[in-house]
């Protein structure tokens, strides 16, 4: 039984180092995901808005976060703005900023559509009570829209967990690269630990991805019903 | 207290008010008649900018506006001083009976919480529904919904309320009911204007009686004249259509 590849997890502090790596990942996931309902709200309500320079603008951002790989993206905050201006973000500062980037188109896409789907006269009766119109947002619509986003918002959460793996091509430490570089220490001791680890890796993102979809699934049905 | 003057809007090439001047008092029911597609509702929400007239002036008391111009904070002053009951209620949907009474207290008159559900209660209580605070819009019948909208409006103390057709989306059987209430507050010397096609009640209650057609008002006056001595053609012609079997003195 000495033989078996499994020894590698319990070796040094292995386990541990993963699971900081998990950390890592969805720290960085639940950071983004924050600022993504907070941007991508504040994005749909522009999308809606009547000015065609407005509109055009948010379309384009939309479509550029859209077609560009993720990858570009990180690779442009990172070495881009390193480069160019001089400005100094760490890893996973730039991760933040590049997940908040598509996370923020994502929502402001869902949350236009939500916005859209509330009749006009939603606004009007908050209008015709002497509400302005932030107000009405405030505490008619978006308390409208919230139920369906919620859910929304859950499924980008895990979307970005899964997606987060990219971050260790720009130098984050995150559980993948801290696996790789286990699987590197331990090439000539254990050689089949690669499949230990990365075995370890299925079940930690099921495990951090599992109770999330769960927890949307439940808010998904409870609200339908209301 | 209250005078519109000239009121013009178009939809794209179709001209919807072509010129329509109203007065009200203070204490007065103002009943606005007229067919379908002659621009009432759009006169009413003109009154209150849910519609942006083309031109024309409000004057009220110390205020002067020119209705295409006002401004941000025009339009904010004038909504705090009117209220609207919209035709299919418009109730807030994720709100209960109550929340939708308090809403236009709590957040755009800073009334504080527990002042502002005392005053959504007596509002609730006035129009009958004291026992139903607690429901959601879609817990409540069509006229209990209405009354909810009615509650909602007396509840901000405004100085008019603006009623659009409050009853033509209803069951034939709950007309009633919201009509009642309305006739209380009419009684009790709210000042109102009312789109309607109910005659009777307009009878009833109205101090001025205004017919419009074709954006246009074709004729004013006491609900006596125009129910029973309408001049015009096209009123007498509206008043036969809308009651079968209707009989004017000449
Ligand atoms: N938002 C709008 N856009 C285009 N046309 C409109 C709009 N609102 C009303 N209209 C048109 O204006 C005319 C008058 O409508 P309305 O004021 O609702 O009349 P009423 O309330 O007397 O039935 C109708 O022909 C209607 O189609
Ligand atoms: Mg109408």
């Amino acid at each position: 039984m000495q033989d078996l590849g499994i020894r590698v997890l319990f070796l040094g502090n292995n386990f541990a180092r993963l699971l900081q790596g998990l950390w890592i990942t969805i720290r960085i996931s639940l950071i983004a995901v924050a600022l993504s309902i907070v941007f991508g709200v504040l994005l749909g309500i522009l999308m809606t808005v009547k000015n065609p320079v407005i509109k055009a603008m948010t379309k384009i951002y939309l479509e550029f976060i859209r077609i560009m790989p993720q990858l570009v993206l990180l690779f442009l905050v990172f070495f881009g703005l390193t480069k160019s201006y001089g400005i100094n973000l760490s890893g996973e500062t730039s991760a933040i900023i590049v997940f908040t980037l598509w996370g923020t188109a994502e929502m402001g896409d869902l949350v236009r559509g939500a916005l859209i789907s509330i009749p006009k006269h939603q606004y009007e009766s908050g209008a015709a009570i002497g509400l302005t119109k932030w107000q009405v947002y405030r505490y008619v619509i978006i308390p409208q829209i919230l139920t369906r986003l919620v859910p929304l918002a859950i499924n980008l959460t895990t979307r970005m967990i899964k997606t987060t793996s990219l971050v260790a091509l720009i130098g984050v430490v995150e559980v993948l690269k801290v696996a790789q570089q286990i699987i590197e220490a331990n090439r000539y001791t254990v050689p089949d630990s690669a499949l230990w680890i990365y075995g370890t890796i299925f079940f930690l993102y099921f495990f951090a991805c599992w109770p999330i979809s769960l927890v949307a699934k439940r808010l998904e049905k409870k609200w339908k019903t209301t | 207290m209250l005078t519109i003057r000239d009121v013009r809007k178009s939809f794209q090439e179709n001209e919807v008010l072509k010129g329509v001047s109203i007065e009200v008092e203070k204490g007065d029911v103002v009943v606005i008649l007229g067919p379908s597609g002659s621009g009432k509702t759009t006169l009413l929400r003109s009154i209150n900018f849910l519609e942006r007239a083309d031109s024309g002036t409000l004057d009220w008391e110390d205020i002067h506006l020119d209705l295409k111009h006002a401004s941000r904070k025009d339009v904010a002053l004038i909504r705090k001083k009117t209220a609207f009951v919209f035709q299919n209620y418009n109730l807030f949907k994720n709100k209960t009976a109550l929340e939708n009474v308090m809403e236009g207290l709590t957040v755009a008159r800073k009334v504080p919480k527990k002042e502002a559900e005392k005053i959504a209660k007596e509002a609730l209580d006035k129009v009958g529904l004291s026992e139903r605070y607690d429901y959601y819009p879609s817990q409540l019948s069509g006229g209990q919904q209405q009354r909810v909208g009615i509650a909602r409006a007396v509840a901000v103390n405004p100085d008019i309320i603006l009623f659009d057709e409050p009853t033509s989306a209803l069951d034939p059987e709950l007309v009633g009911e919201v009509l009642n209430v309305i006739k209380t507050l009419a009684k009790e010397g709210t000042t109102m204007i009312v789109v309607t096609h109910e005659i009777k009640f307009a009878q009833e209650v109205a101090n001025k009686v205004v017919f419009m057609d074709g954006g246009f008002v074709v004729e004013e006056g006491s609900a006596n004249e125009i129910f029973n001595h309408p001049k015009e053609e096209r009123t007498q012609q509206f008043l036969r259509r809308i009651l079968p079997d209707y009989d004017y003195a000449i």
